[in-house]
């Protein structure tokens, strides 16, 4: 069974600084990780191949320097690396993002066999956006199951798969047909440390690099900044909370008092909570 | 909507300059919210964007439209009344066995539909698990702009959509437009506006539209819904209240205190990264960056320290209230409410207060 993964090399958003006069990002020096939401999609990818045998592959589209996170990606147990990278793709918005790796998906079934499953994270850490799964999943014609929290059953053979999907206020339980394209949920794995030989292996491996004609992207119009309907328009650091917490005094007064004092404090700021709170109460 | 903000000036010439409209674009008019209503109820977000619709559309001089889909006329004549309520000029309806749970396929070809057929300029959905997964689908299909999880959406002086959203773990903030592509999308959670005032009697038109699609060409199948209350998992991500604990309850004995608050409550308790370390609650209360992000109506924090880690999974939260025994501590940064205090000692008085309080009104009510 062969399965993809894509992935996205990201800034380490706890180290990010905006400079302070351009309110722009400052990357110098900023490490890069793998987008930790994607490393659950790999993980339970892995686990999927390890049960029915095959391959995973995983993609990245980014500048050449994206391959770092490709190799630590073999390095986990991933079989095969491809990174799309081209000039052409600068500024891609979510559409040419998904419109770009679809058309990768396109030539690795070409070249390597077609995917079963093809796994993301549920969102990247530095566009928070969730789209380019679902936009994978369009331009591919995939059945998409996102916010997948558990993979119930998978019948590669018969072509069948069921997933618990995390919906509002509650799990879907789905069931449809291969190929599929799946968001994984956080916090429902933990990703491998690798072997030694993983190890070894990722080191020596070459990374399948294609550019947009390699990948047989034809239609430039449709990547980059040029292929990208949504435009920013201004960046800008979120202007300092003015005000720190209103602090409660705390002398001159006893424990009860003081928690007599926080619970109207609190009332008198968020003032639909005292009726949730009865609400709730009654319904006990 | 953008993967990540685009640093380089872009070449003359391209799409971030206003051009006339193209003019298959032109008859693009009016504002619609898709509303969210499953097993019976509409999500809250729907009617907030209803009354941040409602603005968008005055300042547009345009007509502010609810698109509601579901397999129940009944609940679907009530959500419309809700819809003309929360300030909607009309619904257009889409009653179909086949929409009785949400489903990406019947969703998306009922969605893209509509707008091919009324077309509208903006539509906004929730940034919910439902409306993120329609909204990349139906944007993908229509070949138009998506703006994720915006805090604030504007009229800009050449009427076109100015969304607002955070990026980079919300270190930075990016105003998107999306020019000359229509409808121009946007997602925003739940929360983040203001709740419209009902306006009681308010009425509108109601346009119905077939799905065209039948069950049997519909490859995904729903087989069960597990409704939260009835599992027993911690539901961080979704609750109104959370009460957490950091290091500074000093033990795993304390750490109940925050439980038997949250239980008062109705809340759902966690804590910091360190907790999970040592082993005091599970992985799956962790708040924080590297463990869930909530967004609550109201959240306790009770002897965590703040830092940015904690802070970015909590800024969300309609309301912090800080208990700290240093009043140099970080979370008093971003705390809306601070008590300098031993939380060990509050705690317990918070519990009783709250207790005593409820009671004595359910008694009165």
């Amino acid at each position: 069974m062969h399965i993809v993964v894509c992935m996205k090399q990201v800034p380490d958003s706890a180290q990010i600084r905006v400079h302070p006069v351009t309110n722009t990002i400052m990357r110098q020096g900023v490490p890069t990780i793998i987008n930790p939401y994607d490393l659950f999609a790999l993980e339970e990818a892995m686990r999927w191949r390890d049960r029915f045998g095959g391959e995973v592959t995983v993609l990245t589209m980014g500048p050449p320097m994206a391959e770092d996170s490709l190799r630590k990606a073999l390095t986990f147990g991933a079989d095969r690396a491809v990174l799309l990278t081209d000039r052409f793709f600068a500024g891609s918005d979510t559409l040419a993002t998904s419109f770009a790796l679809a058309g990768a998906l396109a030539k690795i079934e070409q070249e390597f066999g077609k995917p079963l499953m093809i796994f993301t994270g549920k969102q990247t850490i530095d566009g928070d956006t969730a789209q380019v799964g679902p936009g994978i999943a369009k331009r591919l014609s995939l059945n998409q199951l996102t916010y997948v929290a558990r993979i119930v059953d998978l019948a590669p053979e018969e072509g069948h798969i069921t997933v618990e999907r995390r919906a509002e206020g509650g799990v879907q339980v789905l069931s449809t047909r291969l190929p599929v394209l799946i968001t994984m949920l956080e916090g429902v794995n933990e990703i491998r440390r690798g072997s030694l030989d993983d190890a070894f292996r990722a080191a020596r491996a070459k990374i399948v690099t294609w550019n947009a004609a390699d990948a047989g992207i034809t239609d430039l119009t449709q990547c980059g900044l040029r292929g990208s309907p949504t435009i920013v328009k201004k960046v800008f650091a979120p202007p300092p909370r003015a005000e720190k917490a209103y602090q409660v005094a705390t002398t001159d007064l006893s424990m009860e008092a003081l928690a007599e004092t926080v619970m109207g404090e609190i009332f008198k700021r968020q003032t639909s909570l005292e009726g949730d709170l009865m609400r709730f109460s009654a319904g006990q | 909507m953008t993967e990540a903000p685009k640093q380089a000036p872009a070449p003359a010439g391209r799409a971030n300059t206003k051009k006339e409209l193209p003019e298959h674009l032109k008859a693009y008019k009016h504002v619609w919210v898709v509303i969210e209503c499953e097993h019976g109820a509409v999500h809250p977000v729907s009617f907030e964007l209803l009354g941040e619709g409602r603005k968008l559309a005055d300042k547009r001089g345009v007509e502010l439209a609810g698109v509601i889909m579901g397999s129940d006329k009944d609940v679907i004549a009530t959500v419309a009344n809700d819809c003309f309520e929360y300030g909607a000029d009309l619904v257009y309806t889409i009653t179909d066995p086949a929409l009785a749970h949400y489903r990406n396929e019947a969703y998306t070809k009922a969605m893209t539909d509509l707008v091919k057929t009324y077309q509208p300029e903006i539509l906004l959905l929730g940034a919910t698990t439902l409306g993120r997964d329609l909204a990349g689908s139906v944007a993908t299909t229509l070949l138009t702009g998506l703006t994720a999880d915006c805090t604030e959406l504007a009229i800009d002086d050449e009427g076109s959509l100015a969304a607002t959203r955070p990026t980079f773990g919300g270190s930075l903030l990016c105003t998107i437009l999306t020019l000359n592509y229509r409808p121009q999308m946007a997602t925003v959670r739940p929360r983040v506006l203001s709740m419209p005032t009902r306006q009681s009697g308010r009425r509108g038109r109601i346009v119905e539209h077939p799905l065209g699609l039948l069950e049997h060409d519909i490859v995904t199948k729903v087989l069960q819904f597990i409704a939260d209350r009835e599992s027993n998992k911690a539901q961080l991500a979704y609750a109104d209240i959370v009460v957490a604990g950091g290091l500074g309850l000093r033990s795993a004995e304390n750490f109940q205190l925050v439980k038997a608050l949250a239980e008062v409550l109705g809340a759902e308790y966690g804590g910091s990264r360190p907790l999970v370390q040592k082993g005091w609650m599970t992985s799956d209360r962790q708040i924080g960056q590297t463990g869930k992000t909530i967004r609550p109506k109201l959240y306790i924090a009770a002897g965590i320290s703040g830092a940015i880690q904690h802070r970015v999974g909590v800024e969300g939260a309609d309301m912090i209230v800080a208990i700290n025994t240093d009043p140099n501590a970080p979370i008093f940064d971003f705390a809306h409410l601070g008590i300098v205090a031993d939380a060990i000692r509050l705690l317990p008085a918070l519990t009783e207060a709250f207790r005593k309080h409820l009671s004595v009104n359910r008694l009165a009510g």
